[in-house]
Order: C-alpha cells, then sequence, then structure tokens
C-alpha cells in the first residue's frame, strides 16, 4: 500500500499497533483542514507491527499528549521533502487537560472551570493519578 | 503559602516536632493559653462532622484564638455555586487560617492553591484526612514512646477506611513496622494500597479474616467500623460480623500492653465493657486530635508569618 510521502508536514512513527486511533482523537486530528494519514499494521522490524501518522502540515502538537499514549513514538518534522527534526517523547511529568477525571467524587465533577491535572506517580507501571483526587487515570 | 492537604506532605523530622510540640503543650497548657491571641480560624465543613470541628474549634480556643464557623454547606455561599475557589479568596480577608472539611475529593487543595492563608484539610470525602492521622501517631507514640518495630493490626473495613490507608502510609516510613490487615474478603486493602505503600518498600504484612488468630501478636490495633451494606450477601455478613466485634473475652489473648485505637464513631465494633480496660486508647484518641491539632495550627501560623 502506498501513501504519497509528504513535504511539509510531521510524521508520527513507531506508534505502538492500535494506538494510532486513539492518538488521531486525543490530538483532535479530525479537526485539521489538511490531508492526515493513519497507515495502521505496518510491518517493523524492531516493533513487529506498528501505526504511523502522517500530517500534511506543519502545525504545534501536543507531545504531551503523544507521550501519554505511546511514550516510544517518535515525532519527525518535515520541510522541503527533507527531515529535519526527530523528537523523542517519553512520558510527561503532568498532563493537563488531556483526559478528565472519572472519580465522581472529585472537584473537577462540580467545578467545570478547574484544569484537569494528572501527574506521573508510578514510571514503571506508567501510573497517572488525579491532581486533586489521586484518582488513577 | 504551607498548608497541610495530605499526612504525607509532613517529613517524618516534622511529625516529630509536631508531637514534641503536642507533648510540651500536654505536660504546660499554660504557656500557649495566650499563643494565639488575636488570631482567627475559620471552621469551614461543607460536611457533617462532631469530633473534627469541635476539635479544630477547642484547639484554638484552647491556643486564646477566636474562632468562625460554618458548620453545613447549606448555609453558605457554596450553596448558591460558589466555587472553593472564591470561598478560599473571601475567607482570607476575614481568618488567619482555614480548616475545610469538603465532600469533594481535592476541594481542599482548591482552596489551598487559591487561599492568601493556610489551609488544614479537615477531611476531603474518602480522600484524605490528615489530622485523624496526626492524631493516631501522636497516640501511638504518647502509648508506646516510638513508632519503629511495632506490629500494627487493622481489623474491620479496609476498603473504604481512607483512616486506615493514611495510618498505613504514614506508619511504612518508620523502620521494623509489620502490618497485619484483618478484614473479610469483600473489605480488603486495596491494591493500590499494599502495592504502593506496603510491597513497594519490602514491609512484612500478614492478610486475614480471623482476628484471634493474630490478636496475640498485636502492638496496635486499629479497629474500624464494618458496615452490613458494604457486603455482597448477607451470609458472609452475618458469618463474620461477631469475628469483629472486639469484647473482653477476645481480649485475653491479647499483649498485656496492646494499644486499642478506633477513629471514632463507634456503632458496636468494640463492646462498651472494653471501655474500662487500660488497653482502650480510643478516647484518648480523642483529646490527643485536640493537642495535636494545637500543634499543627502553631506550626502553620509561623510559617505563614502570623505569629
Amino acid at each position: 500500500m502506498n501513501i504519497d510521502s509528504i513535504s511539509n508536514g510531521i510524521v508520527i512513527d513507531h506508534i505502538k499497533a492500535d494506538n494510532g486511533m486513539k492518538l488521531y482523537e486525543l490530538l483532535d486530528l479530525g479537526s485539521l483542514a489538511c490531508s492526515v494519514a493513519i497507515i495502521k499494521n505496518v510491518t517493523s522490524k524492531k516493533m513487529g507491527k506498528k501505526d504511523i501518522i502522517k500530517i500534511d502540515a506543519d502545525i504545534p502538537l501536543n507531545l504531551d499528549v503523544i507521550g501519554y499514549v505511546d511514550p516510544g513514538a517518535t515525532v519527525n518534522v518535515i520541510r522541503d521533502g527533507k527531515l529535519v527534526e526527530k523528537k523523542i517523547i517519553g512520558m510527561p511529568e503532568a498532563l493537563t487537560n488531556v483526559i478528565k477525571c472519572k472519580n465522581p467524587r472529585c472537584i473537577t465533577s462540580t467545578e467545570q472551570e478547574l484544569p484537569h491535572i494528572f501527574k506521573l506517580t508510578d514510571k514503571d507501571t506508567k501510573t497517572y493519578r488525579c491532581l486533586y483526587c489521586e484518582t488513577k487515570a | 503559602m504551607r498548608s497541610l492537604i495530605d499526612v504525607l506532605d509532613l517529613s517524618t523530622g516534622e511529625i516529630d516536632e509536631l508531637i514534641a510540640t503536642a507533648c510540651d503543650i500536654i505536660e504546660n497548657p499554660a504557656k500557649y493559653s495566650e499563643a494565639c491571641h488575636g488570631k482567627k480560624l475559620a471552621t469551614l465543613f461543607f460536611e457533617p462532622s462532631t469530633r473534627t470541628r469541635l476539635s479544630f474549634e477547642a484547639a484554638m480556643y484552647e491556643l486564646g484564638g477566636h474562632v468562625m464557623s460554618v458548620s453545613s454547606g447549606a448555609s453558605s455561599s457554596a450553596a448558591k455555586g460558589e466555587s472553593v475557589a472564591d470561598t478560599a479568596k473571601t475567607v482570607s480577608c476575614y481568618a488567619d487560617i482555614i480548616a475545610m472539611r469538603h465532600p469533594k475529593e481535592g476541594a481542599p487543595y482548591v482552596a489551598a492553591k487559591n487561599a492568601s492563608i493556610p489551609v488544614i484539610n479537615a477531611g476531603d470525602g474518602g480522600h484524605n484526612h490528615p489530622t485523624q492521622t496526626l492524631t493516631d501517631l501522636l497516640t501511638i507514640y504518647r502509648e508506646k514512646g516510638h513508632f519503629e518495630n511495632l506490629t500494627i493490626g487493622f481489623c474491620g473495613d479496609l476498603k473504604f477506611g481512607r483512616t486506615v490507608h493514611s495510618l498505613i502510609s504514614a506508619m511504612s516510613r518508620y523502620a521494623g513496622v509489620k502490618f497485619v490487615l484483618i478484614s473479610p474478603e469483600e473489605l480488603k486493602v486495596p491494591s493500590y494500597v499494599k502495592s504502593e505503600s506496603i510491597k513497594k518498600k519490602g514491609i512484612p504484612y500478614v492478610q486475614t479474616e480471623e482476628l484471634m488468630d493474630v490478636i496475640g501478636d498485636l502492638d496496635i490495633l486499629y479497629m474500624t467500623r464494618v458496615q452490613r451494606e458494604r457486603f455482597f450477601n448477607e451470609e458472609d455478613y452475618l458469618r463474620l460480623k461477631d469475628s469483629y466485634v472486639l469484647d473482653p473475652k477476645k481480649l485475653e489473648k491479647a499483649k498485656k500492653d496492646l494499644c486499642i485505637m478506633h477513629p471514632l464513631p463507634r456503632v458496636n465494633e468494640i463492646s462498651i465493657a472494653v471501655d474500662d480496660d487500660p488497653r482502650a486508647c480510643y478516647f484518648k484518641q480523642v483529646l490527643n486530635g485536640k493537642y495535636i491539632r494545637m500543634a499543627l495550627i502553631l506550626k502553620l501560623l509561623k510559617e505563614a508569618g502570623t505569629l
């Protein structure tokens, strides 16, 4: 299967298979006017299978979202058909307004203007907890 | 501005200082009777409470300070939809320190972020209740003289009891501690508490359904209430309910210097006949709660530069 290469834009590579759609939704890529391609289950020597997202515009991306969904993903910035920057993401220490606390007893459930903040509390288990009530994400 | 939201916000050194101050207050109450002269504590209780609110208020009165009180959400601007942040900013204009109880978890944290005076979390839903844990620690210290090398049994509802989780976290910072977790299957300590506060720190622990199998090993027995509605089936409740009622007969097998604690209110899990046993410490705990809150108010007001 062929997807055209992009001359100015972003390629999110090394996404674990099945995480592509989750990233597409959390990054709100559906709202972009430019072309966006999600390539699922690409054969990879390292990963077996992986997903790739190609965005045909150099837009600012919330790297925290990518790091939260898939800390192993890489972000490649393409300009004039050349790779000009490769970003290794890793897990962010905190997430703001990316996910919402599901605890109905949390103060964020009644005070709508509070930012939803999650902190990384255990890197080994990739555990994020709500800043306010400490409920697991 | 320093506030107290979670007991783990305090280092063990700071807990030692608070305990030393509380013990000094007990020894020399006159020395502290005007320590907060002219200062005002606002107790903002958006949820019912007997012990905690009165304990804070008694603490401030005994320090020579004044108290302003909101004793229910219905009688405050919260009923009109005021945010916790705005309430905290407003009360900062009147008081020197806030003690807040709120049904929503994280509300005192939001208050602390917005107030210009110290905020003490007096209980937020099922989340934190740091002054209860400080009360428990002062009681353990006064009864045992140290925190190290103690075998602490927690009995009853270990799943929903926030005081249990918090005391496990606080005690897990001391060397040589062992935990004995006594509860029915349905009310076991949640796995995250076990993994984060016990297993990760390599603390030895025993889990059992039978209090009588382990009562003789304990230095501290922390009782909690087992509520019928927490059980999935009536049979289990009937089978287990009596095994979690502490009475003089069961205490025959316990150590002579056992310390029996309970965060209260008690319903029927400790027989009234136990109250006269010298090992019963739960009403001493109530008194200790006032002293440790006095020490905490003093510490936070000093750190805020108010005293």
